[in-house]
């Protein structure tokens, strides 16, 4: 049995739980917190080691044999994925027990904080369309709470958008599912990707595949992405930490599944659709990140870039590409947390949200200076911090595959990012102080931690990629081979 | 059966469309709720409404009815009645921080 599949689900969720019941005690909310992470990254690491020796495992629900139950597969994708956003998770809610209001924490910060987590890793674990949709919307109240949470006008009218604009992404997503049982009649999905496969991916699947793009580019924010900088930019640091780090990518990881394991047939798809879009969400993120200067919009519009990025490597379509986005998914969870948190604790300093406002902040917070220019090599890609091993694989998997254009457009892409962040740690950190160190606001050491950690974790991802290479391979390999997926799900039944 | 529930369906997504469409967010509200509606029917449709027997083992003898897409109708209800709950008590929020239900009103909040 693998019932350790559904733990990384279940913690989160009964901690979430038990949390509701500890609300009067903030200390004891913390430190149920801190247990339930750390055994939480102990769990994704053990998962990861015994998908390495045992291959991909699954776990039936119920004992209900695939493709008739719901089931949890855990293939070396899903585990990596699991890892790290257990890990980010894992800092961010540190950070966040000593940068939250108090009368937020009061009002069920951390038990939604976990909520969030659970619906992530869910999305990340399950085998199943509707129970994706089932976790995705786990993931997505949990959000609305959380960007709601503590309220006043601006963040109000922001989650307003950002709830209808989800409720009708969510409503897309299970017409999607209509077709696709109306069609198939199957939504286990090793079972779709038979099904498909047998069939041929006609004009009506190709149709529900687009549908499901639709889906996944509004969640993911690829190309469509403009409710995306105005919520992640409205909330405070660790909550829109945890959001950049955790969500968009969910919606990433769905379009691979999806793209790689089930409709993969169709090269127009794959090649033109998604890699226009793909482009465009890269022209968009770049013109965005460069046009504001709202340090919380540049940070939020980097978010897009990335996800255009990660998409360039399933329009190119190999193992080499698939390799570079995986790579690229693991960084840019982690770097999209440090740089929410670091954003956020400009802001929380300095009370001022403009690049213009602010100036000379490394004499008084050379700390957080430096981790911001850290971050700003490592969103860059510049070797050997985490990022340059995914572009690099990326771009090695666009050159076997002759797609030039997107090479050129991913790469061009760093440089504008580059110049981005630059613009921020120069005109922020440089020049003349504009804060007397007798009035500046205390920067706690015990806040600087999670952030120094999160460095420490862009160094070793890039420093140590030769540990997590075979991982990474495995998940690339899968996703290149679908039938490896399918064998693990359904062979047994088969034969 | 199937061929008047489809058109239902698009009579109801029209519907929801038009009230999303509006400025006032209880109408927008409103109008998730019924495209909510569309597509739990259409879920059915899907599932081939009206074929098959109940499907109890010792009720009736086969074929039997598929009871998946009412499952899934069943999850993605609950699901629309906790966002609707949200979305209302939101909506309140909003208009009691801002003074008003008019999304133009609520938009030109942030540009500020």
């Amino acid at each position: 049995m693998n019932n350790i599949l559904v733990l990384p689900m279940l913690i989160p969720l009964l901690t979430g739980f038990v949390l509701f019941f500890l609300r009067p005690s903030i200390r004891a909310q913390k430190i149920v917190s801190i247990l339930s992470l750390l055994s939480l990254v102990a769990v994704s690491t053990n998962i990861l080691f015994r998908i390495r020796e045992d291959g991909i495992i699954r776990l039936d629900f119920g004992g209900w044999q695939p493709p008739f139950g719901i089931l949890f597969v855990g293939d070396s994708f899903s585990a990596l994925m699991v890892l790290t956003a257990s890990v980010v998770s894992t800092l961010i809610i540190t950070y966040a027990f000593t940068a939250t209001e108090r009368r937020m924490e009061n009002m069920f910060f951390y038990p939604f904080a976990f909520f969030l987590v659970a619906g992530v890793n869910g999305s990340f674990l399950t085998g199943d369309m509707f129970n994706l949709f089932v976790c995705f919307e786990v993931m997505l109240l949990a959000s609305y709470v959380l960007i709601t949470l503590g309220g006043g006008k601006v963040r109000l009218a922001e989650s307003m958008k950002y709830v209808a604009i989800n409720v009708v992404a969510s409503w897309f997503f299970l017409v999607a599912l209509a077709f696709l049982y109306g069609t198939v009649g199957t939504l286990n999905m090793a079972h779709v990707s038979v099904r498909v496969a047998e069939a041929g991916q006609g004009p009506l699947l190709s149709a529900i595949a687009i549908v499901f793009l639709v889906v996944f580019a509004l969640k993911a924010g690829l190309f469509l992405y403009f409710w995306l900088p105005g919520s992640y930019s409205s909330p405070p640091g660790p909550i829109a930490a945890l959001m950049a780090a955790l969500l968009t990518k969910v919606g990433v990881y769905a379009m691979f599944r999806t793209f790689t394991l089930m409709f993969y047939h169709d090269d127009f798809i794959l090649g033109t659709i998604i890699g226009t879009m793909a482009v465009l969400t890269i022209i968009g993120g770049c013109l965005g990140a460069v046009a504001y200067t709202d340090i919380r919009q540049i940070a939020s519009y980097n978010v897009i870039i990335a996800v255009g990025f990660m998409i360039l490597g399933l329009a190119v379509f190999n193992e080499q590409a698939f390799k570079g986005s995986v790579f690229y998914l693991i960084h840019d969870m982690v770097i999209k947390g440090i740089l929410f948190l670091i954003v956020g604790a400009m802001v929380y300093l300095t009370g001022k949200t403009k690049i213009t406002e602010m100036s000379g902040l490394i004499r008084n917070y050379p700390a957080l200076g430096w981790l911001l220019f850290l971050t700003t090599l490592g969103l860059a890609g510049i070797p050997p911090l985490s990022g340059f091993i995914g572009k690099m694989y990326v771009g090695l998997g666009a050159v076997e595959g002759g797609d030039y254009f997107l090479l050129f457009v991913g790469f061009a892409s760093s440089l504008v990012v580059l110049y981005s962040m630059l613009r921020i740690f120069m005109n922020c950190f440089w020049g003349e102080t504009i804060i007397n160190r007798e009035d500046q606001r205390l920067l706690p050491t015990r806040r600087l931690i999670p952030i120094a950690l999160l460095g420490v974790l862009v160094v070793a991802i890039g420093v140590g990629a030769q540990a997590l290479e075979p991982f990474v391979s495995d998940a690339a390999r899968v996703m290149a081979n679908p039938e490896l997926y399918i064998d693990a799900v359904l062979g047994e039944v088969e034969s | 059966m199937e061929f008047h529930m489809t058109i239902l369906v698009g009579i109801l997504v029209t519907v929801a469309v038009y009230l999303l469409l509006s400025r006032n967010m209880v109408r927008i509200i409103l109008g998730t709720a019924v495209l909510s509606h569309a597509v739990h029917l259409l879920l059915i449709t899907m599932g081939g409404a009206g074929e098959g027997k109940v499907p109890l083992l010792r009720e009736s003898e086969g074929p039997y009815a598929d009871a998946l897409p009412q499952a899934l109708i069943l999850t993605a209800i609950v699901i629309s009645f906790a966002t609707t709950a949200l979305l209302l008590v939101l909506a309140y929020r909003t208009y009691e921080e801002s003074g008003s239900d008019n999304m133009n009103t609520i938009r030109r909040i942030d540009r500020e």
